[in-house]
């Protein structure tokens, strides 16, 4: 049998609540510190115990950290689903299970593992009720077995995971044991999969999305945080409490050079961040689609009286309730033109936990710098789930605190100073903090003329919202460019966030396995700078890559773009709640370049990719 | 002219003067702006010291029409309170007065007032209360009284909101409720909240002359001058004035404020203690039952921690402090990075 080395999904099936999160973060870590590229989605309920979930865990020594559509080896532990779960799986894939489920009489094209998981737990846990609990370890130290996993590595991850808790990393510790040596007498190994050391991941780290954004705004200096608990995006502020407490607290006195109020609603904590940042705070909050909802009208009033602010997005799949613990990029149209009356925001895409932790202060720098909400578009999967990262850079870029008036500004521009005037050509007007000694003005939402008075004079109105569109065309230049990979072919895939990874698979897939080159563009902000109409024009096909059904970012590129520019621009698009694989966008692809699709693929694989549909909608 | 009238801090009165006015003549609103210009002067607040809010409606306009040396934010209908938490979380030194109307407070900003009375926040609250949505030419709000009719005759049904059963119930540690046509006592009353730190929250009742003036009306001049019950006569002393009152504490409650000033609440009854929840509920309560309405500090709680004390935050504003407080050093990241290897 040939081996399969560090190329394989471990797919966990389990019930929420039964405290799995710890094992499967301890398998993680273990692979990882072994050395090879991980990554870990958590596919969970909207449930706080006793529904279905699933982990997934990639190793892969190409270093692809996308979600793999196929489940290689199962471990199944969930009564309700372990049938539907091993009738999904391909050929030759292995199934390691709980005894009692009796699954090896389903299939005979596949390994199996039998465990008898309570008997071991009671040998190692007297107390019935911690059983529960620490059984989960056990198909740890299995695996340990079956895979080949180092034991020292999966001690040293179970102890980092308990952390000063040693009387339950010992209690977990017995249960790793258990399994491992259960395993090494009762279980031969017949399935391909293993791990060997590699050194691909020396140096790195393991964080969630939603904890690199936490700490990118404590280091942009955030001062006034309100939030309102939604998920996915509660880790974020609950991170940053954590980290706050820690390095803000102010050595000599013990007060806090922060704010973190949780609000009664998403009205009030955008209410909240820009009643702070028009007094001239750092302010934010973070939410998620519902959220968004919520504070457009406040988004309005920001826009128009010109306050800056920064919201995170975790978005989840919507509309309405939706599925709130799945991933999706559906807030995408609807924030870029949030509130009513003519109203264009700022957004910035990450792409990475990297890209989380610097855009946080990007996002404080643009926000000042253009007097608006600026808009951190980041997603369930990057947020909650696990991500190997280089480490982060420490922001060595000076803040950028904007135009606020200061007495030297007000002698250079003599008497011109006036709220709305647009005294530097670029939009953008200067802004007077209180308690500055500066000029007071009224802040309004209602018509206002270049002095900030009440005005409901046409030309007023008019030369307003000319200066407004100017001020978002400066933008432009300001804001993160995209990242281009130019190649000499017809095809060019434009992609954006989370949907990254898998594109990056999907671009080796189709060169390697089907001869087919391909240019890439990400996106990494709104609204769109020059070099993007540049790339759709250098190719005669281009597939805009997105997780909603509706072609979000495209509707944009059609906005934007001038007419006939995007007349060659398809879609790609992924939306049933699961992270985005590269398989389906390779298939996805050919099938639109008449091209037949990697044979393996005419089998029905993974139940969770029955809803796929990915559609050329308009038919170009 | 050397006669000019000064305030203790050398101003005289224009900076504490707004832009006209764009309300209706004989606007209760307006005399309430008149008595916020009096209050700040004579307390001696700069305005460049104070922070102006208000929602959306009439009420919310009057900002624009006093301290036009302080800056100002008329922000969105109903939540004026947000914008106020976030603006003196930034800047703590900053005395903050909200203005707000019945239908900007009791309707759709039920919500966002409710949390600022829990949080007891440090600002003035005033609510001009004309019992309808004059900007929108006269429906009710939710403080119009059962029975009290629109001009075209229509009766209101539901009851009534009070706020300030709300207000007390809720944490605010000075409720308030006077009458725009009642100089002597909304000026004590405004000059008592200028000196207290807590949420101050006045029900300002403030007859709307266009909508709902007239006969049928439990808002109107006519009837609010005859119905307002004062639960007792409002002297104020502030604690930059030298002067020793001498009172009976039978009949007289004397409160030391925050800054020290003092406030003396002349007793209607015997048994009624402004510094008593339920003895202000009672009140209330029992003049409402009357048909009439209790006017005055209803209730007062001087030493109640505010929401900023709560959160522990450092004496300089959050927004003026240096890149060096705000901006942790490269070690902490290295420590951060060192946790997730």
């Amino acid at each position: 049998m040939q081996r399969i080395i560090n190329d394989f999904s471990i797919q966990i099936a389990t019930v929420n609540g039964s405290g799995s999160q710890t094992a499967n973060l301890v398998l993680l870590r273990s692979i990882f510190q072994m050395g090879i590229p991980v990554s870990g989605k958590n596919m969970f309920p909207s449930n706080i115990a006793g529904l279905p979930t699933w982990y997934t865990v990639r190793a892969n020594k190409a270093g692809y950290i996308a979600r793999k559509k196929e489940v290689d080896f199962l471990v199944a532990m969930n009564a309700e689903t372990a049938k539907e779960d091993v009738l999904s799986l391909e050929p030759g894939r292995a199934v390691l299970y709980d005894e009692p489920l009796k699954l090896s009489e389903l299939r005979s094209d596949l390994t199996f593992y039998p465990v008898p998981f309570d008997k071991i737990v009671a040998t190692v846990c007297t107390d019935a009720k911690l059983r529960r609990l620490v059984k989960n370890m056990i198909y740890d130290g299995v695996l340990s077995q079956i895979l080949e996993i180092d034991m020292g590595e999966m001690e040293k991850a179970l102890r980092k995971q308990f952390g000063k808790k040693v009387k339950a990393a010992d209690l977990n510790m017995g249960a790793l044991k258990a399994g491992s040596d259960y395993a090494a007498q009762n279980l031969k190994k017949t399935d391909p999969f293993a791990v060997e050391r590699m050194d691909k991941t020396g140096g790195m780290i393991l964080i969630e999305g939603n904890t690199a954004a936490a700490l990118g705004a404590m280091f942009a200096g955030v001062t006034v945080v309100a939030w309102y608990p939604i998920t996915p995006s509660s880790s974020l502020p609950e991170s940053l409490i954590g980290y706050m407490k820690k390095y803000r607290v102010d050595k000599e006195t013990g007060k806090a050079t922060y704010a973190i109020v949780q609000a009664e609603d998403e009205i009030a904590s955008i209410g909240m961040v820009l009643g702070a940042s028009w007094a001239g705070a750092r302010a934010m909050t973070s939410t998620s689609g519902p959220g968004i909802s919520l504070m457009s009208e406040f988004a309005g009033l920001a826009y128009y009286a010109e306050i800056p602010g920064v919201i995170f997005d975790i978005q989840r799949v919507g509309p309405s309730t939706g599925l709130p613990t799945r991933t999706a990029q559906g807030d995408i149209a609807t924030t870029a033109l949030l509130s009513h009356g003519d109203t264009r925001q700022i957004l910035l895409i990450p792409a990475s936990v990297e890209e989380c932790f610097e855009m946080a202060q990007d996002a404080f720098d643009l926000a000042e710098r253009f007097q608006q909400i600026v808009f951190v578009m980041s997603d369930l999967d990057l947020g909650m789930n696990t991500w190997m990262s280089a480490p982060f850079k420490y922001p060595e870029k000076a803040y950028d605190r904007g135009k606020v008036l200061d007495a030297e500004t007000v002698k250079r521009l003599g008497g011109e100073w006036g709220r709305y005037k647009d005294v530097d050509g670029d939009g953008i007007p200067w802004r007077t903090l209180p308690a500055t000694g500066m000029p007071s003005y009224f802040t309004r939402g209602s018509g206002h003329n270049e002095k900030g008075q009440y005005s409901e004079r046409p030309d007023d109105y008019q030369r307003n919202m000319d200066r407004l569109a100017h001020k978002q065309d400066t933008a432009k230049k300001y804001v993160p460019a995209p990242v281009v990979d130019d190649a000499e072919t017809e095809i060019g895939i434009v992609g954006y966030g989370t949907s990254h990874w898998a594109i990056g698979e999907c671009r080796v897939q189709l060169e390697q396995e089907f001869g087919i080159k391909t240019a890439y563009m990400r996106l990494r902000a709104y609204p769109f700078s020059q070099d993007v109409e540049a790339f759709i024009a250098r190719y005669p096909r281009i597939y805009v890559v997105e997780q909603n059904r509706d072609a979000q970012m495209k509707m944009l590129l059609r906005i934007d773009l001038p007419a006939g520019a995007t007349s060659h621009v398809r879609s790609v698009l992924h939306y049933n709640g699961l992270p985005v694989d590269a398989r389906s966008l390779t298939d996805e692809i050919l099938i639109q370049e008449g091209r037949k699709t990697r044979d393996t693929e005419q089998v029905v694989t993974a139940r969770h990719d029955a809803a796929v549909v990915t559609a050329a909608r308009e038919g170009e | 002219m050397a006669d000019v009238k000064k305030n203790r801090i050398g101003l005289e009165i224009q900076p504490y003067r707004g832009g006209k006015t764009t309300l209706c003549a004989g606007c209760g609103h307006n005399a309430i702006s008149e008595r916020i210009i009096d209050a700040f002067f004579e307390m001696g607040i700069h305005p460049k010291d104070v922070l102006k809010l208000s929602g959306i409606g009439c009420s919310s306009k009057t900002p624009a029409y006093f301290l036009s040396e302080a800056h100002g934010f008329n922000s969105v209908h109903g939540r004026m309170p947000s914008v106020g938490t976030g603006a003196l979380l930034a800047n703590r030194k900053m005395l903050a007065i909200g203005i707000s109307g019945d239908g900007d407070t009791g309707a759709i900003g039920i919500g966002q007032f409710v949390h600022l009375m829990r949080r007891n926040l440090p600002i003035i609250y005033i609510i001009e209360d004309n019992g309808c949505y004059g900007l929108t030419k006269g429906q009710f709000s939710p403080t119009a009284d059962v029975g009290s009719t629109q001009k075209n005759g229509q009766p209101n049904d539901l009851p009534p909101i009070d706020t300030c059963m709300m207000a007390v119930q809720l944490g605010a540690s000075f409720v308030a409720r006077s009458f725009s046509g009642d100089k002597k006592q909304l000026l004590s009353i405004l000059k008592a909240a200028i000196a207290h730190r807590g949420t101050a929250m006045i029900d300002v009742l403030s007859p709307c002359v266009t909508f709902n003036d007239h006969e049928g009306s439990t808002k109107s001049y006519a009837y609010v001058k005859e119905h307002d019950e004062p639960s007792g006569e409002v002297s104020f002393v502030p604690f930059f004035e030298d002067i020793t009152v001498d009172y009976d504490p039978g009949t007289t409650t004397a409160v030391t404020m925050h800054d020290g000033s003092k406030l003396y609440l002349k007793k209607v009854a015997e048994d009624y203690n402004p510094t008593d929840k339920l003895s202000a509920m009672r009140l209330m309560h029992e003049t409402h039952s009357r048909g009439e309405f209790a006017t005055g500090v209803l209730y007062i709680e001087p030493d109640k921690d505010d929401f900023l004390t709560q959160l522990n935050l450092v004496d300089e504003p959050l927004a003026m402090l240096p890149v060096d407080r705000v901006k942790p050093g490269r070690d902490v990241l290295d420590a951060v990075m060192e946790e997730h290897r």
